[in-house]
């Protein structure tokens, strides 16, 4: 395969989110990636159809999102770094496939391109059958999501787990300056499939009903097998570090979390509060899941209370409470907050009005 | 201490082995399909083909969800497990992204036509160069007889008591005949598994499907008719001239398109 990018970092340029997030999964190897239409994911497969091409990779544009995700499963089987996505509506379409890609112990990289912030139950609780976990990496601008979306192509690799970046509409449309990192090589994994093992009485199998051979006189174990999923996916949950932005909690009274695009605005409001004299304090978790618990815990250990925001009904908002496990009071200054495309368009999102609903919990 | 059912017509002699025969590819020849079912018999042709063609080093069998799924994990070729008709957008991202390899898809009907008819119609019309194999025997036979999409009129089933109504139920997917039509396709045939000489054409078939995928000509498709006496309620001998009176009168074997030349 030759490549005509070069491997090295390219200087700045602008571009939007979508276009960003395409050209750092490329540089992260992402050699397939497959997709439907859709709002606002769909600039991502229009560059990856672009791109994807002029480095040997392969893009689809599948009839459904049940294909793109099917084919997007035959590629990882291969051992190609692959890709697929979609907003939350499209990933509900997937779901059924995605609990067994996990099963079936297949890395896999799945943007959500998402509308407001209503899947985060989606991406950190699974929508799919049966007993798995996903890695979620939420990033809050295009910089963030370059380096995200390089260190999900290496979780996945590392740790044969489906992982999800949680994006939104901000993320995928707006426009800033950023680094494409260097390209990076992956070495095809020993497990993947491309027929040579056929005829050495070893043939492989990746399933997720197991890997057993009958002729190992077991066949399939369910029992066994997904055990050794649960096995693996504590293994990975204890040894992938959780990530958060934390920001002025050392003497904080109050402390506001927030995920995704909005945290970057909340973290606005905090920054306004602060130099008002106001004692608050920010977190915003990077990985949902693993959720930055520990860090939650202790950073709102004494303190007055604890505001979560998210444009959503209050989803993070479980998460949060079981962090803190009683010790302040949590407050939900969030909620469903859209234009009328429904895309995520949030009049919320304004820092006046954030830094009033701050001012109502540090009043309480 | 062996048990044995109760007959009114005990053999006059002991069981001795006759064959120690295990069919090409397949590891271990076990499998707790009933007797009188016509997979294993589909899937040894499917292997026989592979390994006469010489593309035992070269082949990922993608499988859907049936009574055949039996055979995913006792094969000598890869294989790759798919979900319940998703088989056809899998073989395309190993095809894809492996472009050396022979991808073949082992689905039923209810598999393939009723769960995943958009999936091997849009690999068909992408002229996929795959291979998707499908074993017809007009039921789902791992839930117990129940009617599928290619289930023919007045066959019973679990789901269909009295006969499969065209009123009530709506009237059989022929599904070979969808796929001939469309521009894709390089090879499109059905055969059956109800006779040695049935047994033998469908082979042919399969090798020709093989070829079409090895010259990169498009889409192959074989549909298999197989017998399914348990799903079909009736006795195991009765089978295969069920298949024939019933399956076949609607489902027709042959070569319905083959674009390679000869």
């Amino acid at each position: 395969m030759t490549l005509r990018m070069a491997p090295q970092a390219k200087d700045p340029q602008l571009l939007q989110g979508s276009e960003a997030i395409a050209d750092a999964m490329i540089a992260a190897g992402c050699r397939f990636f497959s997709g439907y239409p859709m709002t606002p994911f769909t600039e991502v497969l229009e560059v990856m159809a672009r791109k994807l091409p002029e480095v040997g990779g392969v893009c689809m544009n599948a009839e459904s999102e049940l294909e793109a995700i099917g084919m997007a499963w035959g590629a990882a089987a291969t051992g190609t770094p692959s890709a697929t996505g979609s907003t939350g509506q499209g990933l509900s379409l997937m779901q059924e496939s995605l609990s067994e890609i996990t099963l079936a112990r297949l890395p896999l990289v799945v943007l959500n391109m998402g509308r407001a912030q209503g899947d985060y139950y989606q991406a950190t609780r699974g929508g799919g059958h049966g007993d798995y976990r996903h890695l979620v990496l939420s990033p809050a601008d295009a910089a963030e999501a370059i380096d995200l979306i390089g260190l999900a192509f290496d979780l996945t690799e590392r740790w044969r787990n489906p992982v999800v970046v949680l994006g939104d509409y901000y993320l995928a449309h707006t426009a800033r300056s950023v680094t494409i990192p260097a390209m990076k090589t992956r070495e095809t994994p020993e497990w993947a499939l491309d027929g040579s093992s056929g005829g050495t009485r070893h043939a492989k199998l990746i399933s997720p009903l197991g890997t057993a051979k009958q002729r190992d006189d077991v066949g399939y174990d369910i029992a066994v097998h997904y055990a050794d999923c649960v096995a693996a996916t504590n293994e990975m949950i204890a040894n992938v570090e959780p990530l958060a932005e934390v920001e002025s909690t050392d003497d904080a009274e109050i402390i506001v979390v927030a995920f995704g695009t909005p945290g970057a605005y909340v973290r606005a409001a905090v920054r306004q509060l602060r130099s008002d004299g106001v004692a608050v304090g920010f977190i915003r978790p990077i990985t949902l899941f693993p959720f930055p618990s520990d860090l939650v815990a202790r950073a709102t250990q004494g303190v007055k209370s604890v505001a979560v925001y998210e444009n959503n009904q209050g989803q993070m908002l479980d998460d949060v409470r079981l962090a803190v496990l009683g010790n302040a009071p949590v407050h939900f200054i969030g909620g469903l907050s859209l234009d009328s495309s429904g895309f995520g368009i949030a009049p919320d999102l304004e820092v006046s009005v954030l830094v009033d609903r701050i001012r109502e919990v540090a009043a309480q | 201490m062996s048990t044995s059912l109760p007959t009114n017509n005990p053999p006059d002699e002991p069981s001795r082995l006759v064959d120690d025969f295990v069919p090409t590819l397949i590891d271990v020849g076990a499998h707790h399909l009933c007797p009188g079912c016509g997979e294993p018999i589909a899937m040894r042709c499917v292997m026989e083909a592979i390994d006469e063609r010489e593309l035992t080093a070269r082949s990922v069998a993608v499988f859907g969800i049936g009574c055949y799924t039996a055979f995913s994990n006792n094969l000598d070729i890869e294989v790759l497990q798919a979900l319940h008709g998703r088989a056809p957008s899998l073989a395309t991202g190993v095809k894809r992204a492996k472009p050396s390899t022979i991808v073949v898809t082992i689905q039923g009907d209810g598999d393939m036509v009723s769960e995943g008819l958009q999936e091997v119609l849009h690999a068909a019309a992408r002229g996929e160069n795959i291979t998707c194999i499908m074993l017809n025997n007009g039921v789902f036979g791992e839930t117990g007889g129940h009617m599928t999409a290619t289930t023919v009129l007045g066959q019973r089933t679990k789901t269909s008591l009295e006969g499969r109504d065209a009123a009530l139920h709506g009237r059989p997917i022929l599904l070979s005949s969808l796929l001939a039509q469309i521009d894709g396709t390089a090879f499109v045939a059905r055969g059956a598994v109800n006779s040695a000489g049935n047994v033998a054409r469908t082979k042919k078939l399969l090798l020709r499907a093989l070829t079409a995928q090895e010259q990169n000509a498009g889409f192959s498709f074989v549909e298999i008719l197989t017998m399914c006496p348990t799903g079909w309620f009736i006795e195991t001998e009765e089978a295969p001239d069920y298949l024939n009176d019933k399956l076949a009168a609607v489902h027709e074997p042959g070569v319905l398109k083959d674009v390679l030349g000869q």
